[in-house]
């Protein structure tokens, strides 16, 4: 029997402590919608999507309703567009997103992942068209979300690829310039990029994956802040225990939203993503958890080691909880989308070289982050690439998400709306790196990728 | 099918009166019932079994939610599943 004090800190947690099921993402392989043209493959993407997912959304809903447990986004992922055929020019692409854009429209979900390649070995012929396709791609597009993978532990750093992401982020902040680059949002550079991450702007449906699958990824940060709330004057191993105890209840909610949703919509299972996704709202924070264990701001010195103990025991509470754990699980620390984060920003405690040090030890990497409008494409290369080095020698995925939009100085604001929040605009290294970023071809993948 | 109720709320006459009738006129069967007064604040839980009304889990959950609105207080209806899946091993 289920006790009364169980059953009422559960609501507590959905009531006050924005306890949620951020997303439902549902990946559908588009690997059989290549046809001999343009105007067909762009017809069966459309009827495809729109027939696997025609009850997502309103399934999502009834869950919410019947479980009382908020269910913020349903989404879908796709293969990655840039192996559709035909495409013999950017256009071609282009209409593969429109035709997606549709489909999102058609089906209620607010994002659909997978305008993306992975390049981090080198590209072939049509993978460049892709990349210089994609500025187009945000511009005409409000639900598209794109990715590139431009290293990986087992292949090095594809150079070229991070200068020509560099170039591409720029042309998009200056594409969408009227709207606060808000292209450049919807867009992330990665480095061990996952197959059946749920969350946005990076999910994409990978070619391992099957026909269908949900994925299902579970947040709750303010969760995690109430409960350390209870260990003022614990030691490190009390407050491990306590967040680890937390993300299991958190983990557990999202593997039964994950299984009824698997069930009623008749499509298999994938993995609970178990991360702590903040939002800008009051009290669902992940830099506020940093702070209630003893930082005065998030981005003083302890942080990253504050950091590593929430992102480990995250995992490890969540690990027992769910029949597969996989997207990428641990702690997200996007700037904008997190109210902890906009602070220490703004009052100069969190630097973007701190930022850079704490995407060592969480589970992704340096996510909405607004830079000076002035900031060279070769610069944004280079901080891509030092991402992508912490991710391909410590064999953990890393992302960049920039947004240089036009006209804006260290200092200013950005304002994107909704879950992507605003941001402060910060200060990047002036000094040049173009040198470096133009060199071209691939940094070797390091020694430990021969494991066999 | 079995779900959760739970009333919160500033305690008045007529709150358990209230929703057991919605419960009742809907053949909805209480199978057990706990009620408390929690830092000053009415809390009810309920244990209640749907499997031989014939409206379906939303259209009782919306009379509910509605009449708890009418009393001035809370009223959230689950599935008891989310429960037992969090706190039970």
């Amino acid at each position: 029997m289920i006790k009364t004090s169980e059953i009422l800190a559960t609501i507590k947690m959905i009531q006050q402590e924005n306890l949620d099921i951020r997303t439902i993402t549902m990946g559908i392989s588009l690997l059989d919608c290549s046809s001999e043209s343009v105007e067909e493959t762009s017809r069966r993407i459309y009827e495809k999507v729109t027939s696997k997912a025609e009850r997502l959304v309103e399934t999502g809903e009834a869950i919410s309703k019947e479980f009382g447990i908020p269910i913020i986004n349903k989404r879908i992922s796709v293969t990655p567009v840039s192996m559709l055929s035909p495409a013999n020019k950017k256009e071609d692409f282009v209409e593969y997103a429109k035709a997606l854009e549709k489909a999102a429209l058609k089906t209620g979900v607010n994002f659909i992942g997978g305008y993306s390649a992975l390049v981090q070995k080198g590209f072939t012929e049509k993978d460049k068209i892709f990349l210089e396709s994609i500025p187009y791609a945000l511009k005409e597009t409000t639900r598209v979300c794109s990715s590139v993978n431009v290293g990986s532990t087992k292949a090095g750093i594809n150079m070229d690829a991070v200068y020509e992401v560099g170039k591409l982020i720029k042309k998009t902040a200056e594409l969408t310039k009227e709207n606060g680059a808000i292209g450049c949002a919807k867009f992330v550079a990665f480095c061990n990029a996952v197959e059946d991450n749920p969350f946005m702007a990076g999910a994409f449906h990978g070619v391992s994956e099957p026909e269908c699958v949900i994925n299902v990824g579970v947040s709750g940060p303010g969760v995690v802040k109430h409960e350390l709330e209870k260990h003022k004057d614990g030691d490190f191993m009390e407050i491990a225990e306590a967040i680890k105890k937390t993300a299991f209840k958190i983990t557990r909610m999202g593997q039964l939203v994950a299984n009824e949703a698997s069930s009623r919509l008749g499509v298999p299972f994938g993995i609970v993503d178990l991360s702590l996704a903040p939002t800008p709202e009051v009290g669902d924070s992940v830099a506020y958890i940093l702070e209630e264990m003893g930082l005065e701001k998030c981005g003083t010195h302890g942080t990253t080691a504050a950091l590593a103990l929430l992102n480990d025991a995250v995992k490890k509470g969540g690990v027992m909880a769910s029949s597969s754990v996989g997207g990428l699980s641990g702690a997200f620390i996007p700037v904008s989308e997190d109210a902890g984060m906009i602070n220490a920003a703004k009052c100069g405690a969190l630097s973007l070289d701190k930022l850079e040090a704490m995407t060592c030890v969480c589970s992704v990497g340096l996510d909405m982050i607004a830079i000076p409008g002035n900031t060279s494409a070769e610069t944004i290369s280079a901080i891509i690439a030092d991402e992508a080095a912490i991710g391909m020698i410590n064999q953990k995925t890393t992302a960049v998400r920039l947004i240089p939009a036009p006209g804006t100085k260290e200092g200013d604001f950005v304002e994107f709306g909704g879950l992507l929040g605003y941001a402060p605009v910060m200060k990047v290294n002036e000094n040049k790196s173009d040198i470096f970023v133009k060199r071209g071809g691939r940094i070797p993948a390091p020694i430990h990728s021969l494991k066999n | 099918m079995k779900a959760v109720l739970t009333v919160i709320g500033n305690d008045s006459v007529g709150i358990i009166a209230g929703i057991s009738s919605v419960l009742a006129n809907d053949n909805v069967n209480i199978i057990d019932i706990n009620q408390t007064i929690m830092s000053g604040m009415f809390t009810m839980v309920m244990i209640i079994e749907m499997n031989e009304s014939e409206s379906d889990f939303s259209t009782i959950n919306d009379k509910l939610v509605k009449k708890g609105k009418e009393l001035g207080v809370q009223v959230i209806v689950t599935r008891e599943e989310i429960y037992k899946s969090m706190h039970r091993i």
